[in-house]
């Protein structure tokens, strides 16, 4: 039997104290080090900033139940949907994965006893505090209006709304997911347990390890184009003024150039979780374990090259238009690689439909819809007929929504007995997971739909033969709704009166399962050595019997 | 600066390290990843100057004629002096020669304050020549204010780069000389590493701001 050589003594001899334990106070917290808490930090503020983010779409999706209008004059229009944007993006959707999940997982799955600069890991949680003080500012002084890409001349010149405010808070939260990104790439070169090869991390250490790269190199760039668009607004520097030979374009290249890695700093996380949950939860091996890897290099380098796909109808030359496009194109195939795999990881496998799996399984479709919506915008005369109307907003929501936000739940679902030992309500998480998918779909099918047909976004005035789109797509809204609300009150209640999970409620072979769940302050009572990789689920000779998963 | 549980470590030794040569290598690395991101920070700024100087050669000459290289020049004599002064600094705290490193640290902040010192005079004679930008600019044809534009946004930042620099070496000088922490090169590398990048930005930024023009 080649099991695990982690001396895996009973909790009782060693005493069971977790890192919950260390400490009641409120300072506790404010002032730990702990990679683990650091996690719950952030898990509580991004969860505030996406039920703000959500009231502000809910209005949005209100509004647009008449062509006329219900209730917004067309500048608050513009406010919400704005603040929507730069919140749910840079507040919740850019940290949601790595700075929980990862600043959780991360040390406990290579075998650390925390990230490589614990007192950073707290400063990019502090400035991530000021950067949404900053937001929370701006909602409050009545809030910006230039869409979130802040385009100028716009923005720079002509824009009566919080511009300066908006964009230093995006300005510093963006150094909170550098901290995080230098963090996790040092962490992995150098803190991984005797044994922890490379190709003996989980998928989700990758997924961390090149969302890291393309976090420390993209973002860098979008702070260097907000700054000089503050320069411009503040103190008048031409710097995108075509009055004074400026190219107003020259920011568009400079806010994509991060702005569209930004997506795949949201999905590769989210393609880590699901790698893990789907191998868990199929009782197999991943499959191709090499080639997801692979493949997640491949989107994080080419998605340095395919911003000019945002800007086809901007004015770039039919050249650069075609490269981009080409190149566009190329980042499907390992995106598809991975669907494939993830496939072949179920083929035969013991698959269970425990919340997680019912997540990941959303996940897993919806990632489909939207990479296949992709190819459609990536080809250049679509996207012309196509550009800033319904179907592209669909196409984004469907990878950030239903792919990104799906893995953060699946993952969520999987990893909560890890991080408070407690089981939730399995009934009402299988629930939730089959509502939210039917919720989305409800939502962001007739947008593909509308936007097909011609219905542009950014307008709450529109021609009444889109009424029945947007009637069915905020019902669909108002579904959503009521499943986000829904893990957040059986989660909290699981807090309260939750069953305890034991250690690995889940079998998982994975190493964050081979200590005590909630685990000890460093991590691990006796140092990891590892001799196999993490999904060798296939040498266990009978499935496990899962107390749990029953519900349905 | 807390160091872990006290006498069962080695002195200077910080969680999560087992060893503090790891340490070392782990703040190196890290300090070079950092650095890789300030690198595309300032290739913003650097690709900006690209695009705008190939559309408008011209204007980018007549404009750059106007900067004052004998600052830029002793201005960048000094930063290279500092640069000499922090890798003196490291190799006596590897040394553990704690009078050298010390003195080192000083004087490489101290050369650091003469650059903003001599730079606030550059600044100040910009100001008097015209060459703030707005209505009464001082030169023509209206694409020069890119130029001056790029001056003041690269400049500037470097300037609070550099004056991070400064807080920093001037931290890490006070730590040592109290005794809060021992002297330590893994900590002494990072700083190292990141003043000798903020040197390097100069010397990028010398050529672009200073010689295009002559």
């Amino acid at each position: 039997m080649t099991d695990m050589t982690l001396p895996f003594a009973p909790v009782e001899e060693l005493g069971t104290e977790s890192y919950l334990d260390e400490g009641h106070t409120v300072m506790s917290w404010l002032g730990t080090t702990d990679h683990k808490r650091i996690a719950i930090l952030y898990a509580l503020s991004i969860t505030v900033f996406f039920f703000i983010g959500g009231v502000a779409i809910a209005l949005v999706r209100l509004e647009l139940v008449s062509p006329q209008g219900l209730f917004l004059t067309s500048d608050e229009y513009n406010r919400l949907f704005t603040m929507h944007g730069i919140i749910m993006v840079w507040f919740f959707l850019v940290p949601s994965i790595p700075a929980t999940m990862g600043n959780f997982m991360l040390p406990l799955m290579i075998g650390a006893e925390d990230v490589a600069f614990p007192r950073l890991n707290l400063i990019s949680w502090y400035l991530y505090v000021i950067g949404a003080a900053f937001t929370v500012y701006v909602l409050i002084a009545g809030g910006v209006d230039t869409g979130w890409t802040f385009y100028p001349p716009f923005s720079s010149n002509y824009s009566h709304s919080n511009v300066v405010a908006a964009a230093a808070g995006v300005f510093v939260v963006g150094f909170s997911s550098i901290a995080t990104g230098v963090n996790f790439l040092t962490t992995i070169h150098m803190l991984r347990a005797p044994g922890m090869t490379w190709f003996r991390l989980p998928l989700f250490v990758w997924s961390m390890y090149t969302v890291s790269i393309v976090m420390v190199l993209a973002t860098p760039v979008l702070a260097m184009s907000l700054l000089l668009l503050t320069a411009e607004r503040v103190f008048g520097l031409p710097i995108f003024d075509a009055s004074a030979g400026g190219d107003p374009i020259l920011f568009q290249h400079l806010f994509w150039f991060y702005s569209h890695p930004a997506v795949y700093i949201m999905i590769l996380p989210a393609m880590g979780v699901v790698s893990e949950v789907l191998a868990c939860f199929s009782r197999k091996h991943v499959f191709g374990y090499a080639f997801m890897v692979y493949a997640m290099f491949t989107i994080a380098v080419i998605g340095f090259m395919v911003w000019g796909h945002h800007m086809f109808v901007a004015g770039q030359s039919p050249f650069a238009n075609l490269v981009f496009s080409f190149l566009s194109f190329i980042v499907a195939v390992p995106s598809a690689i991975k669907v494939f795999n993830w496939l072949g990881t179920m083929y035969r496998g013991h698959i269970g439909f425990e919340a997680p799996m019912i997540y990941a399984l959303g996940f897993l479709g919806l990632f489909t819809i939207g990479g296949l919506t992709g190819l459609f915008l990536a080809s250049v005369p679509i996207d012309i007929a196509t550009t800033d109307s319904y179907f592209v907003v669909a196409h984004f929501h469907t990878i950030m929504v239903g792919g990104t936000v799906s893995a953060y739940m699946a993952g969520i679902h999987y990893w909560w007995p890890k991080v408070t030992g407690r089981l939730y309500n399995e009934f009402w998480a299988q629930f939730a997971a089959i509502t939210m998918f039917l919720g989305f779909n409800v939502t962001f099918l007739p947008q593909f739909i509308m936007g097909w047909e011609g219905m542009p976004r950014r307008y709450h005035i529109y021609p009444e033969v889109f009424q029945a789109y947007h009637v069915i797509s905020s019902f669909g809204a108002l579904i959503l709704a009521v499943a986000y609300l829904m893990p957040l009150i059986y989660l909290s209640l699981s807090l309260i009166n939750g069953e305890r999970a034991g250690d690995n409620p889940w079998h998982a072979r994975g190493l964050e399962w081979q200590t005590s769940s909630p685990p000890p302050k460093k991590n691990f009572r006796t140092p990891p050595r590892i001799d196999r990789d993490p999904y060798d689920y296939d040498v266990r000779e009978e499935p496990p019997e899962p107390k749990i998963g029953k519900a349905l | 600066m807390t160091n872990g549980a006290a006498g069962t470590l080695e002195a200077g030794l910080q969680e999560p390290w087992p060893t503090r040569a790891l340490q070392r290598e782990g703040v190196g690395v890290g300090m070079w990843i950092f650095l890789a991101s300030e690198v595309l920070f300032f290739s913003g700024l650097l690709i900006t100057y690209a695009v705008y100087r190939s559309l408008y050669a011209e204007a980018f000459r007549v404009a750059a004629a106007r900067t004052d290289i004998v600052y830029g020049a002793i201005n960048t004599m000094i930063l290279l002096t500092s640069s000499l002064t922090m890798t003196v600094a490291l190799r006596a705290a590897t040394a553990q020669l704690r009078q050298l490193a010390i003195g080192c640290l000083i004087a490489t902040a101290a050369l650091g304050l003469a650059f903003l010192a001599v730079k606030g005079l550059e600044y100040y004679g910009d100001y008097t020549k015209g060459l703030i930008l707005g209505a009464h600019f001082a030169l023509a044809p209206p694409e020069t204010q890119l130029f001056w534009m790029l001056y003041w946004v690269m400049t500037g930042v470097h300037a609070i780069h550099l004056t991070a620099g400064i807080l920093i070496v001037l931290t890490i000088a006070i730590l040592f000389e109290r005794r809060i922490v021992p002297l330590q090169a893994s900590t002494t590398e990072g700083v190292a590493i990141y003043w000798h990048f903020v040197d390097c930005v100069w010397l990028v930024l010398f050529p672009l701001l200073y010689l295009v023009g002559r």
